[in-house]
């Protein structure tokens, strides 16, 4: 259980911000550092039956129950096997009013770095072909291109009953 | 620099509640001349109006002001304790309840309300005990009252704090500024305590002061002002009356001179017109219909705070407890730093001493959120005394068992069904005193609340000797309603249990006290809810017994941990009935409706966990290999099938939701002891599941 603790020496201003930029693959994605909580490495999961094949199961974080979710299997690009040195970014989504936190599965975390937002582009429409909807805009960092992600979009994983009865 | 007084509200309320609280108890059991009852009332509001007064809401202090001077004549004896008196007091507290909740809330106030209200204790005030100085009723102590009023010309205070009046929240600026108010006044101010600049403590008070307030004012009035510091200065109020200046002793705490009492504050003198109100009749004090609605809301409101308050003894144990667990844990690094074989047995002290502070630590915390359910009963005795006058029976309520102690969880979900229950109790059973002296009872009804412990569970009865339920008339009536068929058979326990059906309600017509459209399903559903039961007993003639179990707190389930292949689950302890070993030749099947099996004459279905959660390393897929854990919950009976039972253990219960969503046959999830995760079960849940 190793603990990376991520510092940014950036001092945020209105028109920049740092991203943790990961990678799938062969893509690289990136999602605002604020929302980052921590960095964990891959530990067996207890499983939730009856869910998609992306949501791997719920892990104990001190004392709170959080879901981990596979983004390699969500945005189909297939498994690939866990090992020690698998990463989970814990992330923190704001949904329906509340924070959570949930941990995602990446191949390996690249780098932590400022873009300006003024060089953010807009999603470009791929058609049907690609799911865009958790995109927020593509940015190139060091001749690469990094989507960064809509955290928030990605993790509500709220099926459309609304049923949010509170238990404490 | 000026202090926000705001910071200080909270506290303001939480206390002014809490003594309204206390008034309204005390009013409840006020006995002629028990002194005691009735300097608490008395206190309670004193401390209401100076908090009122501080913090600028006039509107209360005002309307408390009479209050005051009401309990304080009754406390000196000059006016006797009547049932109207209490009464319209006890339609007081109720008013300024609802001022301050509307003050807090932000809300506008009912002003309507407010001044029917302090027209009542006006015209209380006017009937009873002394007389008011304005009015021209020469009564012999009127008389006397009057005349030494008329010929006060004005007042002369010599007023010299002692040095710690400031810390104790006093500011002598402020008293003048309510002197001010009364008359001219006049002040000089003695600078002569004051030492040198380079000895000065800012927050001393070093000043005394000269003053003269002129205008024909009662000398309460000036008590009034300096009731708060007479303990912290030295003070003599002298009357210039017509040039005669008569010297009075500092005022005591306890008062007994029946002099110049009260003079009702300006705003009460002018006659209220509300419109409402015919002025012959006594004000009503039962507000209308749709004021209760909204005070029912804003209780609801008020139940959403989120602070508590601790008794220190709990947190002192809970440090104490935090301490040892700090030494043990210090001992046992020292031990893991150099181990070797033969320090074997001081690290199983070790480890055995941890498991003990870990419990320990664990019970206390838990204690912390446990008040005495006493916080759900306290609003009982009134709720009874207004119901009984309504429905003109004679009942006597009879509180056990209130410091019983719950989770604050519980205590709150808990008032609800209570108060329909008690309403019940009231409405349906208790007769009338004239039937309960012909069936040879006792003309007082007597209502029983009654809250214990029993294993993990606290239990609470509402117990009344009335006129008890009709088993005939029960089943009568489910037979019309179409509950169940008219050739149905019943036990005694299965007929008690129609009452508990929606849509079914014994009495005859809807009375505005217990039938508002809110059933005993409803009262049973919100229990469950809780993961209780409640269940009921009657005899006819004698009277009914409602208990309710409740777990005693709703973090914390004995579990029972069940393996299907490589998982583990929690199945409630309280829900499992047996567990069994069964061969599939047993299993009926049922159209689209699955498996079901018999167990002595019920035919209950079958849920193989393994097929529902789709476990692919469950060892057991036939029934002979595994075992069906028989287990009921909420009404729904079903077996579980599963490979194998493990251990039972107290689980800490987790919100799946907090951080992701319902997942369906699943109520919640737990840490095990290795740190993995563990689903509890939801056994209706399940059901649904395995029907789909």
């Amino acid at each position: 259980m190793q603990q990376t603790e991520v510092v940014g020496d950036g001092k945020p201003s209105a028109d920049a911000m740092q991203i943790l930029s990961f990678t799938l693959g062969q893509e690289e994605y990136g999602v605002d550092i604020l929302r980052v909580q921590e960095i964990r490495s891959w530990e067996p999961v207890s499983r939730i039956p009856n869910v998609p094949g992306y949501e791997k199961g719920v892990v104990n974080l001190r004392g709170a129950i959080v879901p981990i979710i596979d983004l390699r299997e969500r945005f189909g690009l297939g498994h690939l096997d866990y090992s020690p040195l698998t990463v989970v970014v814990v992330l923190q989504a704001y949904i329906s009013g509340r924070t959570r936190a949930m941990g995602v599965v990446v191949d390996a975390v690249s780098d932590v770095v400022d873009i300006d937002k003024s060089v953010i582009q807009t999603t470009p429409n791929f058609g049907v072909k690609v799911s865009t909807e958790f995109i927020n805009g593509l940015a190139a960092v060091n001749d690469k291109m990094v989507m960064l992600l809509d955290v928030d979009k990605l993790l509500n994983l709220e099926s459309l009953d609304g049923d949010d009865e509170h238990k404490e | 620099m000026s202090i926000d007084m705001a910071q200080f509200h909270q506290v303001f309320f939480e206390e002014s509640f809490e003594g309204l609280d206390a008034m309204e108890t005390g009013l409840l059991n006020l006995d002629e001349g028990d002194i005691d009852a009735i300097n608490t009332i008395f206190r309670a509001a004193h401390s209401i109006k100076g908090g009122s007064g501080t913090f600028g809401f006039t509107s209360v202090s005002d309307f408390t002001h009479v209050m005051e001077t009401l309990l304080d004549e009754m406390r000196d004896g000059s006016r006797p304790v009547t049932q109207s008196a209490v009464d319209v007091l006890l339609g007081s507290v109720d008013c300024l309840r609802e001022m301050l909740t509307a003050i807090r809330d932000q809300q506008n106030l009912d002003t309507e309300s407010v001044a029917a209200h302090q027209q009542a204790l006006q015209r209380e005030f006017e009937s009873g005990g002394s007389v008011s100085p304005r009015s021209d009723d020469t009564g012999v102590e009127g008389n006397a009252v009057a005349e030494q009023a008329s010929e006060v010309e004005g007042w002369r205070i010599a007023f010299s704090p002692h040095t710690d009046l400031l810390r104790t929240g006093n500011d002598p600026v402020r008293m003048f500024r309510e002197l001010a108010e009364l008359g001219d006044i006049e002040a000089t101010v003695d600078f002569q305590g004051v030492p040198d600049i380079h000895d000065l403590d800012p927050e001393e008070c070093h000043l005394s002061w000269q003053l003269s307030v002129n205008g024909d004012i009662p000398r309460a009035e000036i008590d009034e002002i300096f009731a708060w510091v007479e303990d912290e200065c030295d003070l003599a109020i002298q009357a210039s009356l017509g040039g005669v200046t008569e010297h009075n002793e500092a005022p005591q705490a306890t008062q007994n001179e029946t002099g110049d009492r009260f003079s009702a504050p300006r705003q009460v003198q002018a006659p209220v017109k509300t419109g409402t109100n015919d002025s012959t009749k006594p004000a009503d004090s039962s507000p209308a219909k749709p004021k209760d609605a909204k005070k029912e809301a804003s209780k609801s409101t008020q139940k959403g705070s989120s602070s508590i308050r601790v008794d220190t003894a709990k947190i002192d144990t809970l440090i104490n407890m935090v301490g040892e667990l700090v030494i043990t844990q210090s001992m046992l690094s020292l031990i893991g730093e150099h181990f070797e074989v033969n320090k074997l047995d001081q690290l199983k002290n070790g480890l055995s001493q941890l498991e003990r502070h870990t419990r320990e630590l664990q019970e206390s915390v838990m204690n912390i959120r446990m008040l005495p359910i006493s916080f759900v009963f306290s609003r009982f005795p009134r709720l009874v005394h207004d119901l009984s006058a309504k429905l003109g029976k004679k009942i006597e309520l009879k509180l056990v068992g209130e410091q019983t102690e719950v989770d604050k969880t519980v205590v709150e979900l808990l008032s609800d069904p209570l108060v329909h229950l008690v309403r019940n109790s009231l409405d349906h059973g208790i007769e009338m005193p004239e039937e309960r002296r012909a069936a040879g009872k006792p003309e007082i009804g007597t209502v029983v609340l009654e809250a214990y412990h029993r294993g993990g569970n606290i239990v609470i009865e509402v117990v009344d000797d009335g006129r008890g339920l009709d088993k005939d008339k029960l089943r009568a009536k489910a037979i019309e309603k179409g509950l169940i068929e008219e050739d149905a058979i019943l036990n005694d326990k299965q007929t008690y249990e129609l009452i508990f059906m929606p849509g079914f309600s014994t009495a005859a017509q809807l009375t505005d006290v217990s039938g508002r459209g809110v059933g005993m399903d409803v009262v049973r559903k919100n229990i469950q809810a809780l993961g209780g039961n409640i269940e009921l007993v009657s005899e006819l003639g004698k009277g009914s017994t409602i208990s309710i179990h409740l777990p005693l707190t709703l973090a914390i389930l004995d579990g029972q941990s069940v393996a299907v292949g490589e998982e583990r689950f929690i199945v409630p302890l309280g829900s499992i009935v047996e567990s069994m070993n069964i061969g599939e030749d047993r299993v009926n099947s049922v159209a689209g409706k699955g498996e079901t099996f018999r167990l002595r004459n019920e035919y209950l279905p079958i849920v193989r966990m393994h097929e529902i959660f789709n476990v692919e390393s469950a060892r057991a897929t036939q029934l002979s290999e595994g075992l069906l854990v028989v287990v009921e919950g909420q009404g729904v009976k079903c077996g579980l099938f599963v490979d194998d039972l493990l251990g039972q253990q107290q689980v800490v219960i987790k919100s799946l939701e907090a951080n992701y969503r319902r997942i369906e046959g699943v109520s919640g999830a737990t840490i095990l002891g290795d740190g993995s995760v563990a689903l509890i079960l939801d056994i209706p849940g399940l059901v649904r599941l395995s029907n789909q």
